[in-house]
């Protein structure tokens, strides 16, 4: 508060209400019970004495959707689970916060290549704000991504006419959508029947 | 093989008594443990941004690629780490090294790693026959996005630069110094005899 700022004597405070409001959202994040697979280990881990989530307002694990402000998505995403992600994300209240945890969540891992039924990177389902790579990644690793969401968190200009804050919503984000050339049946048969033509040996 | 019944022994169910048929035992058997708890010495919590945690110097983090002693990249596009890799995610682009460049036939043009598939299992350092690649013991990498985590040839060689140097942040020590053959190429770079 620049013009404010300092003008009155100790112990008064002098703050907006985007400020204000955007201070007591970063101290409570709370995050939805979303383990997948074992990064949710690592997780549980980081909501442990240990590494304390509370330490940061966001220790409190809501098993609703309705309740939590941030999802982090700690674990293989398989197709099916896919749009059960989105189904959860859809029913968060705004703000909400994405945060991919993992190799698998955040871009396949392991299974890019033959994984038929991994989803490569959970920004295909919803858009993530925070990446955190690693197999599983280090609880200070998931503090570090915590952190980066409060950033974001106290950036937001909600209630003023501010600059609309430029968030990164990845180019990807959105519901799962085939290639052009395997959107319909006869499309990618005829894809396929193509593949093979071109994956014959050249002698017999 | 169905078990015969020669071969099964029926044994008898233990007799409880009065007191165990009404829980006492096993519930003080558990608050015992339950209470023996609260006097074990207690799980300090690690204050993380303030403090760092110790780690193992062979920790397997962000990666890098080492530079040998004039400042060049070590790699000589063998393709063994992109071979190795079980997430697949090592893309390099070979080219025939400069001509000045005597003790090696190819350099990488391009060597992108997309650290989001990265699993950090280290199998690309064991596979580096030159010793080129690393993995640091930088722990906490996040990104905002996926374009940020797709680090390039000049981004992993902006990470060795960064962990073979005091480290303000970490202590004014040096994080990750090169552990194996400085500055030396190895097999791979040996050109082919010709008979």
């Amino acid at each position: 508060m620049g013009m404010l700022e300092g003008r009155w004597e100790e112990g008064f405070v002098t703050t907006t209400l985007e400020q204000a409001v955007n201070w007591a959202r970063q101290g409570s994040l709370w995050p939805m019970t979303f383990g997948l697979a074992c990064c949710a280990i690592e997780m549980m881990a980081t909501g442990a004495g240990r590494y304390d989530l509370d330490r940061f307002g966001a220790g409190a694990f809501r098993a609703t959707p309705r309740q939590a402000d941030l999802m982090i998505v700690a674990g293989t995403v398989n197709f099916k689970m896919a749009d059960r992600v989105r189904r959860l994300y859809d029913q968060m209240p705004e703000p909400k916060f994405v945060i991919a945890m993992g190799a698998c969540t955040c871009g396949g891992g392991p299974y890019f290549k033959y994984g038929y039924n991994v989803v490569k990177g959970v920004d295909l389902v919803v858009p993530v704000d925070v990446y955190v790579p690693g197999c599983p990644p280090r609880p200070e690793a998931l503090l570090e991504g915590l952190m980066r969401i409060q950033d974001k968190v106290g950036a937001m200009k909600d209630y003023t006419k501010g600059q609309p804050l430029n968030l990164p919503i990845p180019k990807r984000s959105g519901a799962v959508k085939l290639p052009t050339e395997l959107e319909s049946p006869e499309k990618s048969l005829e894809f396929l029947t193509q593949n093979k033509e071109h994956a014959k040996p050249a002698k017999a | 093989m169905s078990a015969s019944s020669a071969s099964v022994r029926f044994i008898e169910e233990p007799k409880i008594g009065f007191l165990e048929r009404m829980y006492i035992p096993a519930i003080m058997e558990g608050l015992s443990i339950t209470v023996g708890h609260i006097f074990k010495p207690q799980v300090k919590t690690e204050q993380y941004p303030e403090q760092e945690p110790e780690l193992p110097p062979n920790y397997r983090g962000v990666h890098r690629l080492n530079r040998d002693t004039n400042d060049r990249v070590k790699c000589v596009a063998c393709y063994m780490c992109a071979t190795a890799c079980p997430a697949h995610c090592i893309d390099i682009v070979a080219a025939p090294a400069p001509a000045e460049w005597k003790d090696r036939e190819k350099y990488p043009e391009t060597f992108v790693i997309d650290e989001l598939r990265c699993i950090y299992c280290g199998m690309c350092e064991e596979a580096c026959p030159v010793d080129a690649i690393e993995l640091t013991t930088l722990y906490d990498l996040t990104g905002l996005s996926r374009e940020q985590m797709i680090f390039d040839k000049e981004k992993l060689l902006s990470v060795f630069d960064q962990t073979t140097k005091p480290d303000p942040h970490r202590g004014n020590k040096i994080t990750d110094p090169v552990r194996t053959r400085s500055g030396l190429l190895g097999p791979a770079a040996e050109l082919p005899t010709v008979k």
